[in-house]
């Protein structure tokens, strides 16, 4: 026996651990290139949150097809991924279907139940790519989504559909083989989806199926290490960012927007007020809002990272559904797009942050973050919790505070609320006089 | 016979009194001209159910709510300190509003700067109100049988989870509560939110208050209840700017009961 496939496939599984842990050091310190934020409160909560946002796909039931349908992709992934483990110790033990014997008739139910959502994922995956590409459904459409964005979702699915075939194609062979008595194939007995491969390929020599067979294991193993990698340039990452992201979810109410206690002190410094604060001030002063992605919390930038451009949120913003320039999902795209350009600068010795460039101006325009009614919505459609708005807020606090650039509008408003505590310029002492034409009326019995 | 009481706190504390919820008129509800309606019919309806309360009257001011979502943080603390040092001068306990806007920031913002209370939206004030039978609806009012339908505040709905207080209120008044396409988690956004009642919307293709309008209009209520007093504005102003101000009515849902009460 030849221990050559062996090495082949060690020295591959080598070097896609190798690249993988590679990405994923990037990854973790791309994210970590945001403000830390110590979000650990409510551990019950937080797995609960994960285990029925993440794990049990609450959210994406708002939308019924595409979370049947998703459904599907989801528990294929997860549950083939067990045949995975097979293939990765038969890889490196030189072995053919190694549990087999073990298990028997479980195995045969096993691997027809992985048989079956292998289909379910192909068909799920092609009237994904038809929805996308032919009845080109509205919110995968939007500006943001040309060029590289499709192009991504549309390998992804076709990477997908491709590697569910070569399963189903490896079993037939490998059942008609067996069927033929040819050396160490098993018959696992009655295969359901792939045995309608069998017209196909029955009719070809031993010789010829042993190398469909071989060449579709090679095909689907090697597929499955090149898209783990793949996976980390890509939105596809929510397969594994989604469960982290859904864990550090906000579990305050959502119209709740986080205190500023560096201003709270200069505002009781201020006032008179006495404060717990340090009399000596920090060294350094850090900006107030948000002008980049290290002014962000670490995450807001996982949320970016996690985010898989469905762009449920850009459907329900009512900002966008109006045609204004803001899309919640452009804002998430731009932070992860602006953290890759910063890490991979840092990586090649560059400026990083500090090369002239930023999240606002460079990425995000003022006009985008004006035209947010904080209304939540985007927050409540994202199926993982990703909350585009507490970065929409952030960034117009450093526009208000550090560029003093807010809209003329608002700066009025300001004024009148520091001159006449309203937002509207009427004298203080008349606040109270609503009350004078109900108190000469007379209550009727 | 006698007339509506209106006392503020600082009267109260004057006898040595304190009322068992200080009522949050709020900018629009005090200087609105027609949000100061919803004020006035919250006000008889507290006098006549005989409820314990008192406002700040001059001594109220804005919550810094449009100032925090402008990005101006300094200026809302400013707002929000020197409301809490009022507010806990008169030792409030209880607070009810009928501004979502204002509900939001002083239930959820203001104890990280010292205010800690319990605050109610005057929805779920009135919906204890009438379950606990103080409010005696007639039911035979000019609503009675109508179709109603029910705009979510994004303040009070998505960002506090308020959804069905508003929804019992009108159902108390024995009238058919149509919804909108849009509604409750996936309610649509009136354009007022996040400080854009202060500004000329962004460039785009439509206003959002129309959209929403549309919405509205296409459940073919009569009445358009809403909550929150830039809602009210909003709605008002799509209803007029499609001509429907004669068949189709934007009332606060204070006013609703009121009218429902004969006062």
């Amino acid at each position: 026996m030849s221990f050559l496939p062996q090495l082949i496939f060690l020295i591959i599984l080598g070097a896609a651990s190798f690249f993988l842990i590679k990405r994923v050091k990037f990854l973790r310190r791309n994210i970590l290139l945001g403000k830390s934020e110590i979000r650990n409160d409510q551990p019950e909560k937080r797995w609960k949150t994960m285990l029925l946002v993440a794990f049990g796909q609450q959210k994406m039931f708002k939308r019924f097809i595409p979370a049947f349908l998703h459904f599907f992709v989801y528990v294929g992934f997860l549950v083939i991924n067990l045949e995975v483990l097979e293939f990765v110790l038969d890889g490196i033990l030189g072995t053919h279907r190694l549990f087999a014997p073990y298990l028997g008739g479980v195995y045969t139910a096993a691997m027809n139940v992985f048989e079956f959502l292998a289909f379910a994922v192909l068909v799920s995956c092609v009237i994904f790519l038809i929805r996308r590409n032919v009845t080109k459904v509205p919110r995968f459409t939007k500006p943001e989504m040309k060029g590289w964005p499709a192009m991504d979702a549309t390998i992804i699915l076709v990477v997908e559909i491709v590697l569910m075939v070569a399963i189903l194609k490896m079993n037939a062979a490998d059942q008609i083989l067996a069927s033929r008595g040819v050396g160490h194939y098993i018959s696992v007995g009655g295969l359901f989806f792939s045995s309608f491969l069998t017209p196909i390929l029955e009719n070809f020599s031993t010789e010829f199926l042993i190398f469909v067979e071989r060449a579709a294991w090679w095909f689907h193993i090697v597929g499955i290490l090149a898209f783990a990698i793949y996976v980390t340039y890509s939105k596809h990452l929510h397969i594994f960012l989604a469960f982290p992201n859904t864990w550090y979810s906000n579990l305050k109410p959502k119209g709740e927007m986080v205190n500023m206690p560096a201003v709270t002190n200069e505002v009781n410094m201020m006032l008179g007020i006495p404060t717990d604060a340090p009399v000596d001030p920090p060294a350094e002063i850090g900006r107030f809002g948000a002008k980049d992605i290290n002014d962000l919390s670490w995450i807001h930038v996982m949320n970016a990272y996690s985010c898989t451009e469905c762009g449920r949120c850009t459907a329900e913003c009512p900002a966008n559904l109006t045609g204004k320039k803001l899309s919640p999902r452009k804002i998430m795209m731009d932070v992860r797009d602006r953290a890759e350009e910063v890490g991979k600068s840092l990586d090649a010795g560059g400026k990083g942050l500090e090369d002239g460039k930023s999240l606002l101006g460079d990425y995000i325009t003022k006009e985008e973050l004006n035209a947010c009614t904080s209304c939540n919505a985007c927050v409540e459609a994202c199926p993982i919790n990703i909350d585009p708005l507490a970065i929409i807020l952030d960034m117009r606090r450093y526009v208000a505070m550090e560029e003093s650039g807010t809209p003329a509008q608002w700066n009025a408003m300001f004024q009148n609320m520091e001159t006449s505590f309203a937002p509207w310029k009427f004298s203080p002492q008349d606040r109270f006089n609503w009350a004078e034409k109900v108190k000469n009326e007379e209550i009727p019995d | 016979m006698s007339t509506y009481k209106v006392p503020t706190m600082a009267e109260m504390a004057g006898k040595g009194e304190s009322p068992e919820v200080l009522f949050w008129v709020g900018c629009a509800g005090s200087f609105d001209d027609r949000y100061k309606a919803v004020t006035q019919a919250f006000v008889k309806i507290l006098n006549k159910v005989g409820v314990s309360f008192a406002v700040l009257g001059p001594e109220e001011a804005c919550t810094g709510d449009p100032a925090r979502r402008a990005g101006n943080e300094f200026l809302f603390q400013m707002q929000a300190v020197a409301n809490i040092q009022v507010m806990n001068g008169y030792d409030i306990k209880k607070v009810v509003t009928a501004c979502p806007h204002c509900f939001n920031t002083i239930k959820n913002e203001y104890p990280a700067l010292g205010g800690n209370y319990e605050v109610i939206h005057h929805s779920q004030f009135l919906q204890q109100l009438i379950n606990e039978g103080k409010v005696a609806l007639k039911g035979g009012g000019e609503f009675k049988g109508k179709k109603i339908t029910f705009h979510d505040s994004c303040f009070l709905g998505r960002g506090n989870g308020v959804y069905e207080a508003p929804r019992d209120v009108i159902r108390a008044l024995d009238v058919e509560l149509v919804e909108m396409k849009r509604c409750k988690t996936k309610g649509l956004c009136c354009g007022a939110g996040g400080a854009q009642m202060f500004k000329e919307p962004e460039p785009g293709k439509k206003d959002i208050n129309i959209e929403r309008t549309e919405e509205a209009l296409a459940t073919g209520a009569s009445t358009i209840a809403v909550g929150c007093p830039f809602c009210l504005t909003m709605m008002t102003d799509g209803v007029k700017n499609k001509e429907k101000e004669t068949e189709v009515k934007v009332y606060d849902l204070a006013e609703m009961i009121a009218k429902d009460m004969g006062i």
